[in-house]
């Protein structure tokens, strides 16, 4: 699942890694597997630039995806998506994640 | 984006006595309430938003007007009419720069901005070396530049001399330490194109370039980052031999007569005035206080506190981000009625329907002075309110999704202070050039510090962390009934035991961090004279802090050796400049918070909280009654509001060998943490796999009790989550009722042990 072995100092997914992707999407917050867990590490681990985050539109119950920009006073970037619940946003953003990572696009 | 925001001169304020709001409004105008505030959580899964208007001589409808922060500190010289007339002059100076490429910027200005004329020792724009700008009004400016960038965080001797009769200018930029390689040495003469300066009447000014006032605050521009230290101007040019003499904190005697400021910085360290060693007492003042006490150029590493070797600590470190007083006008204040119950309360503004058209600004009213109005007293911990106050973690640090196991969810105050970092940032955070803040005030809006606030480190859920957690608290005071004052941290250091002797019990909140020196010896008299401590919460008694002599309303941190530091403080730099005392952890001042509330910091993580499971000591037939109404194995606060549990956040662990007493009993211990939690980098002597929640014995929160000396008595729950379980099942629930079993004991004449 590596795009290549380039990139020694990071974990890379390996295809054997594909397995936790159905246990994130069952638990996306709380308790991992270690694999798992190291997964994330990296996926949440990013930069600021370009990076995902949520801005609450009604507390606790929607929310609206946005991006830092990385940039001191640079406004966040407001996305069109909206959620209705924290792992509907989680499982959004880590797709988007995954793609970049990997080059996979998931489905559903 | 807010439409409105505020802050008050006080936080906290008795009957009869007066507090000023200051308003920042985008509307015509805007409506002020005072509120009691009850709940600031605005969940719908919990028990709702909840606060009382209260009618009082401050509500009202007020007209509404732009004010703005004039962030960036310097060092203002008024009255310095022989620096302003100067025609022949030597400027010299120390300087560490910590953003040479960021764009122009000032260390020494003589300068009239609306006349554009006099000098300027600056940093250029465009090559980041040094240069002299001078300027004879109309538009004739010239500025010359070495072209040799200046080396980030790197020491120089800079100095720029204008000789009026000869023309010419002479630049010198000379690192203190070569690097092979690099080209940022120069000593340069040019043609000075003006054989005479205008006089002006502007203040001179170090770090900064003065341009006007501002309803009585001076705006400057140009500021410069990093550390200034033995500035000087002669009023001739100088030789190279007498730079030298005069870079030592004594104007040598054959130069006494040329030398026309001096300024000592490594003198007045605990306060706000920058001495002169000149006669002409040129003294000047810090403004938005820039960081004092600061490692200078001279410094050798033999000593490490300003007051044992004060000659080698003559630095100041400006940044073009501090802040202090706003300064906004006062649009309305409040005259405490006299019959006004103390709590907390807020004003709060609004100038539309929207959410955007709501600002609070909360504060404490106390009982009157000297008395005490009920058995309890809520301890309101505004000093670590001021640690936190405008922090912008979520936005600035990668590590905040990391820490927090998820997304991270910013609320519209967040997106507010990202776009307006002149409201200055909190001592979680760094300034523009990297350097950790060191202090933080309360006189500027703190939009953090809000009911209704979400943070994104308060956990899955309600979101809640430090003062809207605390609500949490006070609605269950009010929820079940009790009856009691509100008293803060400010009270506490100023007039110590006294504050809350008069109280049968004291409840912390559910963090309090941050603790002077005299706030610390205030509770640990308290519990030795009969006073018993409900303390609610994690991570309480952890870093040592100093407020300011002479400024009111800010504190002092320095992130010293140890602990869990969002900046590091620079070898040389752990001690406070606001009092000379040695900061960082208490832990590390041989009080670590085992001492004081029987369990320390010990993890953390900001996922998902858990319960806490019944140990042997709870079941102790002298202190069973703590347990009452509880099963024999029930989990206790495996539900609540701060992600999901009563334990989470940050956790306590209780410690013999850093100080729990040997009578304490451990109640209950929590477990089954995610791996987010990991042990506090300050056990961490070797570091070693394993230290995650799935692995780590230490990550757990210990609830603990033990009696104290005279009848009284400590009780700690060790979370930071545990009041957001309070409220679950509308209060009837098994944390409620053993908070409600302590603080019943607590403020009864029962013994405390049977």
């Amino acid at each position: 699942m590596a795009k290549s072995k380039q990139d020694r100092d990071n974990y890379m997914p390996t295809p054997d890694d594909r397995l936790l992707i159905e246990e994130f999407k069952q638990n996306p917050i709380g308790h991992h597997s270690p694999d798992l867990q190291r997964l994330l590490n990296r996926l949440r681990g990013a930069p600021m630039a370009d990076k995902h985050c949520l801005v609450v539109v009604e507390p606790n119950r929607q929310w609206r995806l946005a991006k830092t920009t990385g940039i001191r006073g640079e406004p966040v970037k407001l996305l069109p998506q909206r959620f209705s619940n924290l792992s509907d946003a989680e499982w959004h953003v880590f797709k988007v994640r995954w793609k970049a990572l990997t080059g996979e696009t998931l489905t559903k | 984006m807010m439409k409105i925001t505020a802050y008050a001169d006080q936080v906290s304020v008795a009957p009869g006595e007066t507090i000023n709001f200051m308003v920042n409004c985008a509307a015509k105008s805007y409506k002020a309430d005072i509120v009691k505030l009850i709940c600031g959580d605005t969940n719908p899964d919990g028990p709702g938003y909840q606060e009382k208007v209260i009618r009082t001589p401050a509500t009202g409808t007020y007209r509404g007007r732009k004010q703005v922060i004039h962030a960036g500190s310097f060092v203002e010289i008024g009255n310095a009419a022989a620096l302003n007339q100067l025609q022949s002059f030597n400027m010299q100076a120390m300087i560490w720069p910590t953003t040479p490429a960021k764009g122009r910027q000032t260390i020494i200005s003589n300068w009239s901005h609306r006349k554009q004329c006099g000098a300027q020792l600056i940093i250029d724009a465009d090559n980041g070396g040094i240069g002299l700008c001078l300027g004879t009004g109309k538009g004739n400016v010239q500025t010359v530049v070495t072209g040799k960038p200046l080396l980030v965080r790197e020491w120089y001797f800079v100095a720029a001399s204008y000789d009026a009769n000869k023309k010419t200018i002479q630049l010198i930029q000379e690192p203190l330490h070569t690097h092979v390689g690099c080209n940022d040495q120069a000593r340069q003469k040019h043609v000075a194109k003006f054989a005479k300066l205008p006089t002006h009447t502007e203040p001179v000014t170090l770090g900064a370039q003065f341009v006007r006032y501002d309803k009585g605050r001076s705006v400057c521009q140009q500021h410069y980052n990093g550390k200034i230290d033995s500035p000087r101007i002669a009023s001739r040019v100088l030789d190279r031999g007498e730079m030298e003499a005069l870079k030592r904190n004594a104007i040598p005697g054959e130069l006494v007569g040329d030398v026309v400021a001096a300024w000592d910085f490594s003198t007045d360290i605990t306060g706000t005035r920058v001495r002169d060693m000149t006669e002409n007492r040129y003294h000047g003042e810090i403004v938005n206080l820039p960081v004092r006490g600061m490692t200078g150029w001279n410094w050798n590493g033999e000593e490490m506190s300003w007051k044992h070797a004060p000659e080698q600590y003559g630095a100041i470190h400006f940044h073009d981000d501090d802040l202090y007083d706003a300064g906004w006008d006062v649009d309305f204040s409040l005259t405490v009625p006299k019959n006004l119950k103390s709590g907390l309360y807020a004003a709060r503004l609004r100038c539309g329907d929207d959410d955007e058209s709501e600002d609070y600004v909360p504060f404490a009213i106390l009982p009157p002075r000297g008395e005490v109005t009920a058995k309890i007293c809520f301890l309101l911990p505004t000093g670590s309110y001021m640690a936190y106050a405008n922090e912008h973690m979520a936005v600035d640090v990668p590590i905040a999704q990391l820490l927090s196991g998820r997304l991270v969810e910013h609320d519209r105050q967040d997106i507010y202070r990202h776009e307006h970092r002149e409201y200055g940032a909190s001592c979680y955070d760094t300034h523009s050039d990297g350097s950790g803040i060191c202090y933080s005030s309360r006189l500027r809006p703190i939009l953090n510090m809000r009911p209704k606030y979400r943070a994104w480190i308060g956990g899955k859920g309600s979101a809640l962390w430090q003062f809207n957690a605390d609500t949490h608290i006070i609605a269950w005071l009010e929820a079940l009934g009790y009856d009691y004052d509100v008293v803060t941290d400010e009270e506490l250091h100023q007039d110590g035991l006294a504050a809350i002797a008069g109280y049968d019990a004291v409840l912390s909140s559910s963090h309090p961090e941050y603790q002077s020196r005299q706030m610390w010896d205030a509770m640990d008299a308290y519990q030795q004279t009969g006073g018993r401590l409900m303390y609610l919460g994690g991570n309480g008694w952890y870093w040592r802090i100093a407020y300011h002599c002479e400024l009111p309303g800010v504190m002092e941190v320095r992130r010293g050796e140890g602990g869990i530091r969002a900046w590091e403080a620079r070898t040389g730099e752990y001690y406070h400049s606001f009092t000379g005392e040695y900061g960082g952890l208490w832990r590390r001042n041989g009080r670590a918070p085992q001492r004081i509330v029987g369990t320390g910091f010990s993890a953390q993580g900001f996922d998902i909280s858990s319960y806490y499971a019944r140990k042997p000591d709870s079941y102790k037939k002298e202190i069973r009654w703590i347990m009452a109404g509880l099963g024999k194995d029930e989990r206790i606060g495996d539900f609540g509001l701060v992600g999901g549990g009563a334990a989470g956040l940050e956790l306590d662990r209780a410690d013999a060998n850093l100080g729990t007493p040997p009578g304490a009993y451990v109640l209950a211990s929590s477990e089954k943490h995610t791996d987010i939690y990991l042990v506090v980098c300050e056990e961490l002597l070797i570091n070693y796999p394993g230290l995650g929640g799935h692995e780590s014995p230490l990550v757990r929160a210990d609830m603990v009790f033990y009696p104290t000396s005279n009848g009284g008595g400590l009780f700690a729950t060790s979370s930071i989550a545990w009041s957001g379980s309070l409220s679950h099942n509308n209060y009837k629930n098994n944390v409620s009722r053993i908070t409600k079993n302590v603080l019943d004991r607590f403020i009864s004449n029962k013994p405390l042990l049977e």
